[in-house]
């Protein structure tokens, strides 16, 4: 029998969720971003957060040049990360985002052909010359698909650690994890995973844009958290997000680093031409 | 199309919505391939459902308790010939040592391919040693084995002559070569659960600052346990079901005949025969012609194959369920 084609019925009567009014992470929709200058409506899309304390510089990214064999993606871009606060790129794809981030922790290294040009430091030492492995250490990455491995909640922070954990933790809780542990809670647990070896630099590869808006805010809120403790660097697609959780933002495009500011600048003031067609493009 | 919009809720998955596919309305091709798919698949069902169910009633009838536990002996007569312990004996040491030498070295080739495989020619090679030695048909295997084990250098796996010549025939030697016929299989469902790992869970071990020797064995190796169980039982199942290296390499004797004197060592080292040997020399063209036993002997493979299969799945894949990542 051949399987039951699904139908869409165009005419039906809409679900509608009535949403709680007492949640607290309301959901920055376009309009919040849309009135240009509307600080009140901003603030309020803003979670609940206080101006970092102190930023102190962990990273500097000075002239980075990178390549796929024989295409530059990334041409000289030259950009501080700082602790106490969250970076954010932002760009259109193959702007050169996920790369410039994967260069950080040298994760680019795996990739066959690629190249690069430039000095990164981390706290001053080029990372050139560091142990790749102590490296990625300092500097954690948490990715796109929340991907924990395929052991309990407790190995995997062990794992991250380098602990080997006994047997008997390995074989008794290893039915904690999947399939109870849904998406949301696995990117936490994936970040807790980054974060277990406590890390001085924290990168986030869009790192809610597999989940759904109630764990994006909960991700958002603990970003948000985490950056007195770690520099945060994260690539978004999602210009609401970018806005949301960070202090500065980067935004490129093919490549190259057009405009670099604080949040509201880069948002409501920005220089440079590119940068405003782009906010003009994506907020319609 | 109309379709009531009370017609949607809980009950509609049930109801046909709308304007069914009608197979009558496909192109002959189609509705011909339809039909052959049904009868392939109801066919391998009737198959396998007659050779289990002749294996059964054949064999269970002639199933006695003594068989298990008496080994054969060389008399023409049937009720007189003993039972099959040997072979059974013979089938398990030579599945364990098969399946102990296999495992590990087909992981180990698939991890190479799949992980490391550099220099890109070295790797093309060994895939294509892979592919040979899977193509190799079992009696090359055992005429190419007795050549080497049957060298003076390997004299002490087996026994060896009082003029100094070596047989080259023993559980080990057997064992060996049968494991030729596993890692292939072992190493190919490995690889193809490698492959199925997306790369960013491989990155998300590397930017924990992990080593690639230690997200293969801690991370990627766990997460393929399915994939070689599979392999393994597949493996196994050749290596049960094969005669030529054991008639060639194992001595196909009646009992299995110890050399030496240390306990274990001396089996391995002696001669045996397994149960797909004891079934051809018991079934009418074989020496032994014994039918009965040789149904009992069939039956009894039978059922060591699906339990062992069984218990592979069991004890690898009990915590397979779909990983985080492939949902």
């Amino acid at each position: 029998m051949p399987p039951p084609v699904r139908r869409i019925v165009v005419d039906r009567e809409p679900t509608v969720i009535q949403p709680r009014t007492d949640r607290a992470p309301a959901p920055a929709g376009n309009g919040a971003l849309g009135h240009r200058g509307a600080g009140a409506t901003r603030a309020a899309a803003r979670p609940t957060r206080t101006a970092a304390t102190r930023a102190t510089e962990r990273m500097r990214i000075e002239s980075v040049w990178l390549a796929y064999g024989d295409r530059w993606v990334v041409r000289d871009v030259s950009l501080p990360v700082r602790q106490g606060e969250v970076l954010a790129l932002i760009g259109a794809s193959g702007s050169g985002k996920t790369t410039l981030l994967r260069a950080l922790n040298r994760l680019t290294e795996i990739t066959a052909g690629a190249s690069r040009a430039g000095r990164v430091t981390l706290d001053g030492e080029d990372i050139e010359s560091m142990e790749v492995t102590d490296l990625r250490r300092r500097v954690s990455m948490v990715f796109q698909q929340p991907n924990p491995f395929p052991m309990s909640i407790y190995q995997n922070i062990a794992y991250a650690l380098g602990e080997e954990g006994s047997v008997r933790s390995r074989r008794g809780r290893r039915q904690d994890l999947r399939p109870q542990v849904i998406g949301g809670q696995q990117q936490r647990l994936c970040i807790a995973r980054a974060l277990a070896a406590g890390p001085d630099v924290l990168l986030l590869d869009e790192p809610c844009s597999a989940l759904d808006p109630i764990s994006t805010a909960t991700i958002e809120q603990l970003i948000v958290g985490l950056r007195e403790t770690v520099a945060v660097v994260i690539v978004t697609h999602n210009l609401q997000q970018a806005f949301r959780v960070a202090d500065h933002v980067a935004f490129m495009h093919l490549g190259e680093l057009v405009e670099y500011g604080t949040s509201e600048q880069v948002f409501d003031r920005p220089t440079q031409q590119r940068t405003r067609e782009y906010m003009g493009g994506a907020f319609g | 199309m109309a379709a009531q919009p009370e017609a949607l809720g809980p009950s509609a998955p049930t109801r046909s919505l709308g304007g069914q596919e009608s197979i009558s309305s496909w192109p002959l091709v189609d509705r011909l391939g339809y039909v052959l798919c049904w009868a392939a698949g109801i066919g391998l069902c009737l198959v396998t459902g007659a050779i289990v169910l002749y294996m059964l009633f054949k064999g269970a009838s002639y199933l006695r308790p003594y068989l298990f536990v008496e080994s054969p002996t060389g008399v023409p007569n049937q009720s007189k010939a003993g039972g099959f312990l040997d072979p059974i004996v013979g089938t398990l040491i030579i599945t364990a040592i098969g399946v102990a030498v296999a495992a590990p070295a087909g992981v180990a080739i698939a991890a190479w391919l799949s992980e490391y495989g550099r220099p890109a020619w070295l790797a093309r090679a060994v895939e294509s040693g892979v592919e040979m030695i899977a193509g190799t048909p079992s009696i090359v295997l055992a005429i190419f084995g007795l050549l080497i084990f049957s060298q003076v250098f390997f004299g002490f796996l087996s026994q060896t002559s009082a003029e100094g010549h070596v047989y080259g025939k023993s559980f080990i030697a057997a064992g060996f070569m049968m494991s030729l016929l596993a890692i292939p299989l072992i190493a190919a469902s490995t690889r193809e659960g490698l492959a199925q790992i997306p790369s960013h869970v491989r990155e998300a071990s590397y930017a924990l600052g992990k080593t690639k020797a230690t997200t293969l064995r801690r991370v990627l190796l766990p997460s393929v346990r399915p994939n070689i169980a599979s392999g393994v039982a597949l493996g196994m199942g050749r290596i049960i079901g094969d005669t030529a290296i054991v008639v060639i390499l194992l001595g196909a004797t009646l009992r299995t005949e110890g050399v030496g004197n240390v306990p274990v060592l001396s089996t391995l080292r002696g001669t045996g025969s397994t149960l797909t040997n004891y079934v051809y020399s018991n079934s009418p063209t074989g020496e032994g012609n014994a039918p009965e036993k040789a149904y009992a002997a069939a039956f009894v493979l039978l059922v060591l194959v699906l339990v062992l299969n069984l218990v592979v799945t069991r004890l690898t894949s009990a915590r397979s369920g779909a990983q985080a990542w492939t949902r």
